[in-house]
């Protein structure tokens, strides 16, 4: 497989995941909007920052609203994040692997963007922003679905994954980083009706307020949610989900190529160092510090990859 | 232009079904307009969901944009393919007896067929090219020759590509479509295959590689990039043929071979189907500036390393100005009378020709002799007279820039409008795959048809559309 190959692959499946998580943070902010229990402004701007696009937001808006922040992170251009940024990039990178995908996968992956084009068109108004937005997960979820059950099993599949976990990882970790200070024993003033919507926001920014509850009862405990959202292996978006199936991958790589590369010891040091702990040890050594330092790692792992798999030279 | 009635292949002169339309009529008297129209819509979409698209350069918005495709096909029978494709394998064979011969010994010349200025001053010419031997002997690869048609056995060529001839993605996407939407059709007529084009190919490739290389040659399409008009066919022709698409960045040459970066290092090339321009080809040999293409992949050519197909300089039997002498080029290297016929031509460059053509101008079709994709053409009889005086001022400053042909009266083919049956102008690009043994063309092609009435302009930059082109059995 061409070097060229690998990043587009990579690269076309990170955009779409970024494409979904980006309109899941819209939905969680959306919610929050509505449920008036606290300013809507400091939670628009944390969901800016999780979304990594706050300072481009305030580079490019004068006030930040809630219309200006969802339009922001939906359909501007100038958001090199957006949904329908990240669609186009994900297509862009689509034709660029055309020859590794699968006629349906491309096929999945060019409604998408015809789709999302269309739906995009114009601002999205409040009334029609929930059906938008399921419209966008929908049509992601096709590709991936494609992917699924058409792609052979093979390094083309293999980097595909790598970009969906590499970027959810992120995304994970970055809900955390923003939000960690909600999760620390010291402001835990317990149950009030603020820390539940604040609870409840992180775990619907990943989808998984069915899944915790499932798990972990009704009763949101603040070092439940972390641990779900870090340690907790069954949950697919937690840093050691991700994390376990960027390694899984790249192990694939190494035995097909039958060669260990760099990246393979570095994400394996990652795990077993930072996630194979209890929370409680998270907690000791200091919840933020602890993310800093995932995120980072996580970011060093990507690097390697591309060095690795020869992805620009 | 007088008012003859033109030929229209299903319908000849005379309102008289011809017989290759015999069944498809049948067929289509049967069908509801309304469900046909349908059809047009749903092939439409099929086109854009699976990315047929051309790239409009110079345009943000609408960059990528569908070429129109009409339902009806064009029905060509066997006995008159057999005939056509015998007139193509000779002009083709010619094309590179010539190419071998102009880059050689250049007997044409020494011969007095062939003026020597017309290959001296020519850009299309590659002195690079001299005493280099193609591996396995083949200079055109690809060939797709333009032919159009006046009347029931009268066919011309109009142009000869040579170089890197473009469209057989929409041969065979259209072919893939027509199959979907009316399966019915293809029970009832006996239509030749276009299918394996894209394993012909990659077998023809194969046959092309250089001795070096082992019994399964490694085979790559080089494309300028995502952003040129042709990237669908790249990308397609590739995936068709399961080999690599690269990009000028993704080789490099080490070693004396050119190589490939993969995620497992640099992994060398036996045959190279490059839809780069000789210019682009090599920032080394040729122009400086390029980024499209593989600094010293002339070297490793040159020393046998590679097989590139199109060889570079191939643009000199394609040039415009080369076709007029085609019928003595055939004759000259195959002994024979050319079976398919050039258009009559005036070189410009000549003063008789040059000036006759200024006193015809309303009557004649001015090409530009480098010219491509009906640019910078005028086609006096539907020209303004605004546009032949300006036309008038060019042609006297550079005389030699330019050829000048009668209008023909290109046939018709239905298409499928409004009013039912529409007649509209097409031609015709059959595609020719050449190997050390072998000229393999496929039975079809691409038609291409100026989708206005009346119009003789078929280019898809210009509004032009295509449809499947059958050949029967019989």
């Amino acid at each position: 497989m061409l070097g060229k190959t690998a990043n587009g692959l990579y690269w076309m499946y990170r955009y779409l995941e970024r494409a979904e998580n980006t309109s899941r943070l819209v939905e969680t902010g959306q919610r929050i909007g509505l449920t008036r229990l606290s300013s809507s402004e400091i939670e628009w701007k944390s969901i800016l920052q999780t979304a990594g696009v706050l300072a481009s937001f305030e580079a490019n808006n004068d006030e930040l609203t809630k219309d200006a922040a969802v339009d922001w992170m939906l359909r501007s251009r100038a958001n090199p994040s957006s949904v329908l940024t990240s669609l186009e990039g994900a297509r862009q990178n689509a034709r660029m692997v055309r020859t590794a995908l699968t006629t349906e996968v491309w096929e999945a992956v060019n409604r998408c963007y015809m789709k999302s084009k269309d739906l995009l068109a114009r601002k999205v108004n409040e009334r029609d922003l929930p059906q938008a937005l399921n419209e966008i997960r929908q049509i992601t979820a096709l590709v991936r679905g494609a992917t699924h059950g058409t792609m052979m099993r093979n390094d083309i599949y293999d980097f595909a994954r790598i970009g969906t976990f590499l970027e959810r990882a992120d995304n994970t970790a970055r809900i955390l980083d923003v939000k960690y200070y909600v999760l620390l024993p010291t402001v835990m003033s317990v149950g009030s009706s603020i820390d539940n919507v604040q609870w409840e926001t992180i775990l619907r920014s990943v989808s998984a307020r069915g899944g915790f509850r499932m798990s972990y009862g009704n009763d949101y405990k603040p070092t439940d949610i972390a641990d779900f959202l870090i340690l907790d292996k069954r949950m697919p978006r937690s840093l050691a989900f991700c994390v376990g199936k960027i390694r899984g991958n790249l192990g694939y790589l190494a035995k097909t190529y039958g060669e260990t590369p760099e990246s393979y010891e570095k994400v394996t040091e990652l795990e077993e160092r930072y996630l194979s702990k209890t929370i409680d040890a998270v907690f000791e050594e200091g919840l933020h510090h602890y993310i800093q330092t995932v995120l980072r790692s996580i970011g060093d792992v990507g690097a390697q990859i591309e060095i690795d798999y020869r992805f620009y030279e | 232009m007088t008012e003859k009635r033109i030929f229209d292949e299903m319908w000849g002169r005379e309102e008289d079904l011809r017989a290759p339309y015999t069944l498809f009529k049948d067929w289509f008297d049967g069908e509801e307009p309304a469900r046909l129209r349908a059809k047009q819509r749903e092939a439409e979409e099929l086109f854009r969901l699976t990315g047929i698209t051309f790239n409009v350069y110079g345009r943000a918005e609408a960059e990528e944009r569908l070429i129109p495709f009409d339902i009806i096909p064009r029905i060509i029978s066997g006995p008159e393919w057999q005939r056509l494709s015998r007139g193509i394998e000779q002009r083709v064979r010619a094309i590179n007896a010539f190419l071998y011969d102009i880059y050689h010994g250049q007997e044409i010349i020494k011969s007095g067929r062939l003026p020597a200025r017309m290959i001296e001053n020519n850009a299309a010419f590659l002195p690079q090219m001299i005493g280099v031997n193609p591996p396995g002997g083949v200079y055109t690869h690809i060939v797709g020759i333009d032919l159009v048609r006046t009347d029931d056995n009268q066919f011309y060529v109009l142009e000869d590509n040579a170089r890197t001839p473009s469209g057989v993605s929409y041969m065979l996407e259209n072919r893939e479509t027509m199959l979907q939407m009316f399966p019915e059709l293809f029970a009832r007529n006996r239509v030749q295959r276009v299918e394996t084009y894209p394993s012909d190919l990659r077998s023809s490739l194969s046959a092309c590689a250089p001795e070096m290389a082992g019994s399964n040659p490694t085979v790559a399409v080089l494309t300028p990039g995502i952003y040129n008009s042709a990237y669908f066919e790249h990308a397609f022709l590739a995936d068709q043929m399961g080999v690599e698409l690269v990009e000028g960045h993704d080789l490099r040459v080490v070693d004396g071979r050119v190589a490939m970066r993969t995620t497992q290092g640099y992994k060398p090339i036996d045959v190279l189907y490059r839809r780069v321009d000789d210019d682009f080809l090599d920032p080394l040999n040729f122009n400086p500036d390029s980024a499209l293409g593989v600094p010293g992949i002339m070297d490793v050519y040159r020393a046998g390393g590679i097989t590139i197909a199109n060889a570079p300089g191939t643009g000199i039997a394609d040039d415009k100005a080369i076709y007029s002498y085609m019928p003595e080029i055939v004759e000259f290297y195959t002994g024979e009378k050319a079976i398919l016929e050039n258009v009559p031509t005036w070189r410009c460059s000549e003063p008789d020709a040059l000036a006759y053509v200024l006193d015809n101008l309303e009557e004649l079709v001015v090409k530009e002799v480098h010219g491509s994709g009906g640019y910078g053409m005028l086609i006096g009889p539907t020209a303004t007279k605004k546009d032949i005086r300006d036309f008038r001022k060019k042609l006297e400053a550079k005389p030699a820039n330019y050829i000048a042909q009668p209008t023909l009266a290109l046939s018709t083919v239905p298409v499928f409008s409004n009013k039912g049956l529409s007649p509209r102008h097409v031609d015709l690009r059959p595609f020719v795959l050449v190997s050390p043994n072998k000229v393999n063309i496929t039975p079809g092609g691409l038609t291409r048809v100026a989708l206005k009435k009346g119009s003789l302009v078929v280019n898809s930059s210009q509004g032009g559309g295509t449809k499947d082109t059958w050949v029967l059995e019989d």
